[in-house]
């Protein structure tokens, strides 16, 4: 591979790698052409791991971090110092290809900075999709990054080319975003969101392909002062205005280079994983944004358990539960069962009575679940109204999977 | 009763299990009187496997468990397997469904651990292509833990269908020459190429999207084991991530917020939202590239008219001739709606023609190009352009011909029948009328007659109203 290529290649990975977003899931099953290239499987696969706990599944590059807009937390700013270099169209195909070829890679997740204005800058991500699908049949994932303030026809043309869209929201409020990204407007970014997903629900309805694999958003915490419950709030509004697939959650890290106007420290990392958790309760588990918010203080999540835990602490007066004749809904609520434990569970009990080694063989959270659980041999009697539960029940400070 | 022995080949033998099972079955055998060995031996007997026993019905689920279980490294798996017929066949029918049961969780486990191991192969098989091969030839060497080979071929085909590509392992090996598959013998490492050209630049890539700020090493093995290392380029870099993360972090952290040292630069910040066009041939030239939304059309077919007329006509797509002739309005609906215009008084030179989707969509029968209906979508598809089309034109009155027309004005379906006469398109006067392609359809003349008047009459309207004053929005006496 060719020396200055390389070079522009770390530049331009490098610059792109604060993008939480690294899925390449939910595309529709295809298979290469004989003339083509690639397939996606449905479930996505990460071809490598970094030693910061992510996954490598998409060659994550920006077209260029050349940047006309001034947002206060990426390091890309037109502002900051940082090293520069611009990708031709036909390098990033050359890179995805070869790449693609040697199975390093599932396909291309492209993003730019801005250059001329948003509409040319779309247009060139736009071409570097079209030549892979149409000069080399290539099958594999293509993620877009849309750029909001591009004009609505360029829009409409991404989702043809593309399996997943999406826009970062970035920061949870329309104060934030005033503040830190001058250039970016929240009614522009959600009147995109709008229109993709109006878009791909009609294309799924007339079996036309448009972003089949929907659209995810990024929002960063803690480069500005907004709770965890209005971050929720956002994301609650996301899921359910637009259908998004996924909202990523970015702990704001320090990057090389920094602007004046941010906190001089980072967040907790756990907050960006008890986050997520929050948001797999918004989503999988029955909970509303309210519930989850109460089991922490003052509009933060309990950084020391997980947020079901934390809400099982404070209404412990619905536990515990009988795992042999609770509702589905009820059994998702205790702490340590996972949704996939919860479905095993209510088919197994059909069968059988279901004694504590049996729950263990189903899900690895026992140690949390016991005191909220009744099951044939098993009853936590006062346990559950102990006032050391909740030191019991802490998890040892170690770091977690972020994105297990 | 004595004990019976079954000796099955090396590997994952699902056929060798498969026609024991049948034979086990119909003599009514109880796992505990099965012995199971493998035999790394040539297969000497597998003539006299293939019993003509009768074949044994399991339920589905089970079938694809067994299919994974066999491919399991552990010795054991054969005599579990068989357990788990035996009682799914002695009452316990849906057995799999108690995934609490010891048997089964234990199998699940099996069964788990081989779907990993095909997914880690999945993942971090590395192809190096072999030096100055032409075409292209493309060899791996890979280490599965389980009898995974055979099962993993279909995968690759699919991805790599049009490479010629050979994997290399310890317990055989694939190869396909973009059209046949052939199972070989197990390899060796040195059996593959040393190196490729790509793999520094791939290196440098997955070291640049390390960030040291977040280093969790405990996370990364968690998913990508050790034992995969060896195999992947780019894990030689992993040590020396990690090693220089702190440094570098507290390097960031310590270093100040630097004073920018480019000046803004206005004027590209200025002319960066002077994207849109300014002019029609500049909005046609953006919908030409862009190609047709369903393959087919020769060309894209543009508005026709002067660039500030009084009225627009929106139709719903080009047909067949107006395909042909890249010009709207110029098959038979087209030179009715002309002809119905003169009667009426108004120039067609002087109103602008243009249609919601700007390419023609067909089936093709015969010789000839049947007209089919635009999809919602595909209308929405092309809605931004035609809204881009009225912003330039900024005409007194927008006329919807047809339902079509009328879904891409106000974006949401509205049958014409309920909404015929004036309306309001967004910040646009606007009338609803027929499309001059119905008029062709009625079946009978009295009908038709009937109809043309009644367009005529809506013609006659809009003629008035684009004469209306734009200001005040009066009306000449006729109109009211």
């Amino acid at each position: 591979m060719d020396e200055k290529l390389a070079k522009k290649l770390r530049i331009l990975a490098d610059a792109a790698k604060y993008d939480a977003s690294c899925a390449s899931s939910g595309a529709p099953k295809r298979k290469a052409d004989v003339d083509g290239l690639g397939s996606t499987t449905g479930a996505g696969i990460c071809h490598a791991y970094t030693p910061d706990g992510r996954c490598v599944s998409l060659l994550k590059i920006l077209l260029t971090n050349y940047c006309l807009f001034d947002c206060a937390y990426c390091v890309n700013r037109r502002s900051s110092n940082v090293k520069r270099a611009r990708f031709s169209v036909d390098e990033v195909v050359t890179l995805t290809v070869e790449f693609y070829k040697r199975n390093y890679i599932e396909g291309l997740f492209l993003s730019s900075g801005i250059i001329r204005s948003p509409d040319y800058t779309m247009e060139q991500m736009l071409l570097v999709a079209k030549k892979l699908r149409r000069d080399h049949g290539f099958r594999g994932y293509i993620h877009l990054k849309t750029i909001p303030e591009a004009s609505p026809w360029l829009i409409e043309e991404a989702g043809l080319w593309a399996d997943r869209l999406s826009i970062n929201l970035e920061l949870p409020t329309e104060k934030s975003l005033e503040q830190l990204a001058p250039e970016k407007d929240g009614a522009s970014i959600e009147g995109a969101m709008a229109q993709m997903s109006e878009r791909i629900e009609e294309a799924r309805e007339e079996r036309r392909r448009f972003s089949p694999a929907g659209q995810s958003t990024q929002m960063i915490i803690g480069a500005d002062d907004t709770t965890d419950a209005d971050v929720l709030r956002t994301s609650a509004k996301l899921y359910g205005h637009y259908d998004l697939k996924r909202v990523y959650y970015s702990a704001f890290s320090p990057i090389p280079d920094s602007s004046s106007v941010l906190p001089l420290k980072p967040p907790p990392l756990m907050r960006e994983n008890r986050l997520y958790q929050a948001d797999w309760l918004l989503r999988y588990y029955g909970f509303n944004v309210d519930e989850i918010a109460s089991g922490g203080e003052k509009g933060m999540l309990d950084l020391e358990v997980d947020p079901k835990l934390a809400w099982a602490l404070k209404n412990r007066h619905l536990f515990p539960v009988d795992v042999n004749i609770a509702e589905r809904e009820m059994l998702l609520r205790v702490p340590g069962l996972g949704a996939r434990a919860v479905d095993k569970i209510v088919v197994a009990r059909k069968h059988t009575t279901l004694r504590l080694e049996d729950v263990a063989r189903l899900t690895s959270g026992l140690k949390r679940a016991r005191p909220f659980l009744i099951t044939a041999d098993h009853h936590p009697k006062g346990r559950l109204d102990r006032a050391d539960l909740r030191e019991r029940l802490v998890e040892k400070p170690e770091q977690l999977s972020l994105f297990a | 009763m004595s004990l019976h022995s079954i000796t099955l080949q090396d590997g994952a033998d699902l056929d060798g299990f498969r026609s024991a099972v049948r034979r086990l079955i119909g003599e009514e055998l109880a796992p505990q009187h099965v012995i199971w060995t493998i035999s790394d031996a040539p297969d000497l007997f597998g003539g006299e496997a293939q019993g003509d026993a009768p074949p044994v019905s399991l339920p589905r689920t089970v079938g694809e468990l067994i299919s994974l279980v066999v491919c399991h490294r552990d010795p054991e798996r054969y005599a579990l397997l068989y357990q788990l017929v035996w009682r799914v066949l002695n009452g316990e029918r849906e057995l799999l469904d108690v995934a609490s049961d010891p048997l089964v969780h234990r199998l699940d486990l099996m069964a788990r651990a081989v779907r990993r191991d095909l997914h880690k192969m999945h993942a971090f098989l590395r192809f190096r292509r072999v030096e100055g091969s032409e075409p292209e030839q493309f060899v791996a060497w890979f280490e599965p833990e389980h009898f995974i080979l055979k099962a993993t071929a279909q995968f690759f085909i699919d991805r790599f269908r049009s490479l010629h590509w050979t994997i290399l392992t310890p317990i055989g090996s694939l190869d396909w020459n973009r059209e046949t598959l052939t199972f070989g013998p197990p390899a060796c490492r040195e059996d593959a190429p040393s190196e490729d050209s790509f793999e520094e630049g791939w290196r440098g890539y997955y070291e640049s999207v390390f960030n040291p700020a977040r280093v969790n090493p405990t996370a990364m093995r968690a998913e990508m084991p050790k034992k995969y290392w060896r195999n992947m380029p780019e894990a030689a870099s992993i040590p020396g991530l990690i090693q220089t993360a702190s440094q570098r972090v507290d390097r960031m952290i310590e270093q100040e917020a630097t004073m920018p040292t480019k000046r803004t630069p206005e004027r590209a910040l200025e002319a960066m939202w002077n994207q849109e066009p300014q002019t029609l041939k500049e909005l046609n030239a953006i919908i030409a590239k862009a190609g047709p939304l369903v393959p087919g059309a020769t060309q894209a077919v543009f508005g026709e008219g002067p660039d500030h007329a009084d009225v627009v006509f929106v139709g719903e797509q080009p047909g067949d001739q107006e395909d042909l002739q890249g010009r709207p309005f110029v098959g038979p609906a087209g030179k009715l709606l002309t002809k119905a215009m003169g009667e009426v008084g108004i120039d067609r030179g002087q109103a602008y023609l243009t249609n919601a989707v700007k390419h023609f969509k067909f089936e093709q029968r015969g010789h000839r190009r049947i007209h089919s209906k635009p999809t919602a979508g595909e209308v929405k598809h092309y809605r931004p352009w035609l809204m881009k089309e009225l912003e330039l034109v900024r005409p007194k009155l927008v006329v919807a011909l047809g339902a079509t027309a009328l879904l891409a004005l106000t974006g949401k379906p509205t049958p014409i029948t309920r909404s015929r006469g004036r309306a309001k398109f967004g910040a646009y006067e606007g009338y609803v009328t027929v499309h001059p392609s119905y008029l062709l359809r009625l079946p009978d003349e009295e009908t038709k007659q009937a109809a043309y008047e009644a367009f005529l009459a809506d013609l006659a309207r809009i003629k008035d109203l684009a004469q209306a004053d734009l200001e005040t929005g009066e009306l000449p006496l006729a109109a009211e």
